[in-house]
């Protein structure tokens, strides 16, 4: 029986809505691999135990942490990041944070507005409880979540009243 | 499996695993990724009974009719696992598998006694969640064996949930926590299931508790007669996020809470 451990691989996905086939190597997590084999930088990685929240990407859909997926996991995947999500929502949550300062240093802000966008898209009716809820696994060390939550509420009810 | 033994990791939701891998806590020869054996996922319900595959997700089973439907204390205990990101990845059977003591699916299926579905290249084997769990991260899962799936009783007519638990933040392991199931007719609970998490080496159930409520009358006289039975079922250890003595009275407050909330209205019937 072939006992040899596999340490590298190919994998193919999409990034961004581009096709990408890339060498891995099967120890990469799937942070690491989107800043350091694609330099999309914008996917922050804090405490690398799924912890911080600061490393959130949608894979197929969902948010997820990207420091606690490999990246050979991702074969055949969707993934976005930051660096795309420039939507009606992503655009609106940005405006709304920029308005209220729900940001300071900036390094919690592009996996806050992943998962605000999560909320306002499946769950417009949210309420403030529901929203901080949403967002308790995202750790921002300035703001103190008020204006964060502030910011998400604005888009969540400009979503419901139109 | 049976090549590598001990020196290969089950890769299921990895929500604890690559944390621990990116810590150097764990250095495994190799990993067995789990992901993609369909067969591992899903819940369904046949001959009365409720499968919950091994790799169904965290927000699978929140999001599930069925369960809602018929396992309520499950979808009492799902919103109160971490963050809504790791319920996208973290696994039924992952974390009955790693056997957390503070965490709130083992407790559940100590509580409903579910049945854990474990097999091999020999074939499978059942045992009861009462039996699985072995201590702090131990199960009596053999390092030849994958956990399947879990299979339960579904609750009865009238019968309601409540998981209930205190933690730091809201998505923390929790200092304490319990997982309820009874049957409500008024001021009464009957056909009593509990399990408390959080203040052992594994999920604990109460029999001095259950002793004490079955079929009587909830009132302040017996809810004292709760709290003195329940010092007879748990004993926490102290550490360096709770001391002992807060964890027992953690326990009190989520036991008390609890049996209010099922004579409310407690989950859904």
């Amino acid at each position: 029986m072939n006992n040899a451990v596999q340490t590298a691989t190919t994998v193919t996905l999409v990034v961004n809505g581009e096709q990408l086939t890339r060498q891995v190597s099967v120890r990469r997590n799937l942070a690491d691999f989107l800043r350091e084999d694609l330099g999309l930088t914008g996917t922050h990685v804090g405490c690398e135990h799924g912890v911080c929240g600061a490393c959130t990407v949608k894979v197929n859909g969902a948010i997820v942490r990207a420091c606690l997926m490999l990246a050979v996991q991702l074969d055949g995947a969707e993934v976005i990041t930051i660096e795309c999500a420039a939507n009606d929502v992503i655009t609106d949550l940005r405006r709304e944070f920029h308005v209220r300062n729900a940001l300071q240093c900036g390094f919690c802000t592009p996996a806050m507005l992943l998962t605000a966008a999560d909320i306002v898209e499946n769950n417009p009716q949210a309420g403030r409880a529901e929203i901080r809820e949403h967002l308790s696994g995202n750790y921002c060390r300035c703001t103190g979540y008020q204006s964060i939550i502030d910011a998400v509420e604005a888009v969540c009810r400009s979503r419901t009243k139109s | 499996m049976d090549i590598y033994s001990d020196g290969a990791r089950l890769l299921a939701g990895g929500q604890s695993l690559i944390a621990a891998l990116n810590m150097r806590l764990d250095a495994p020869q190799v990993l067995i990724d789990l992901n993609g054996i369909g067969e591992l996922v899903g819940i369904a319900q046949s001959n009365g009974r409720i499968r919950i595959g091994a790799m169904t997700r965290h927000a699978d089973i929140e999001n599930s009719a069925l369960i809602a439907k018929t396992l309520p204390l499950l979808s009492q205990a799902a919103p109160l696992i971490a963050h809504p990101a790791i319920r996208n990845r973290g696994t039924f059977g992952g974390s009955l598998a790693l056997a957390d003591p503070a965490a709130e699916w083992p407790a559940c299926c100590a509580a409903l006694n579910a049945e854990i579905v474990l097999a091999s290249r020999k074939g499978e084997r059942r045992v009861r969640a009462g039996e699985f769990f072995n201590g702090l991260y131990e199960t009596v899962r053999r390092s030849n064996e994958l956990l399947v799936a879990v299979e339960f009783e579904p609750a009865l007519p009238g019968e309601r949930a409540v998981c209930r638990e205190l933690a730091p933040r809201q998505g923390d392991y929790a200092w304490a926590g319990i997982a309820i199931q009874a049957l409500v007719e008024g001021r009464t609970l009957r056909n009593l299931q509990l399990a408390f998490f959080g203040v052992g080496d594994r999920p604990v159930t109460a029999p001095h508790v259950v002793a004490v409520l079955e079929g009587q009358t909830v009132n302040s006289e017996l809810l004292a007669a709760v709290r003195n039975a329940l010092e007879q079922d748990i004993a926490p250890a102290s550490d360096p996020q709770c001391t002992a003595e807060m964890r027992m009275h953690y326990a009190g407050v989520v036991l008390e809470r609890a049996i209010n909330d099922l004579l409310r209205n407690g989950g859904t019937e």
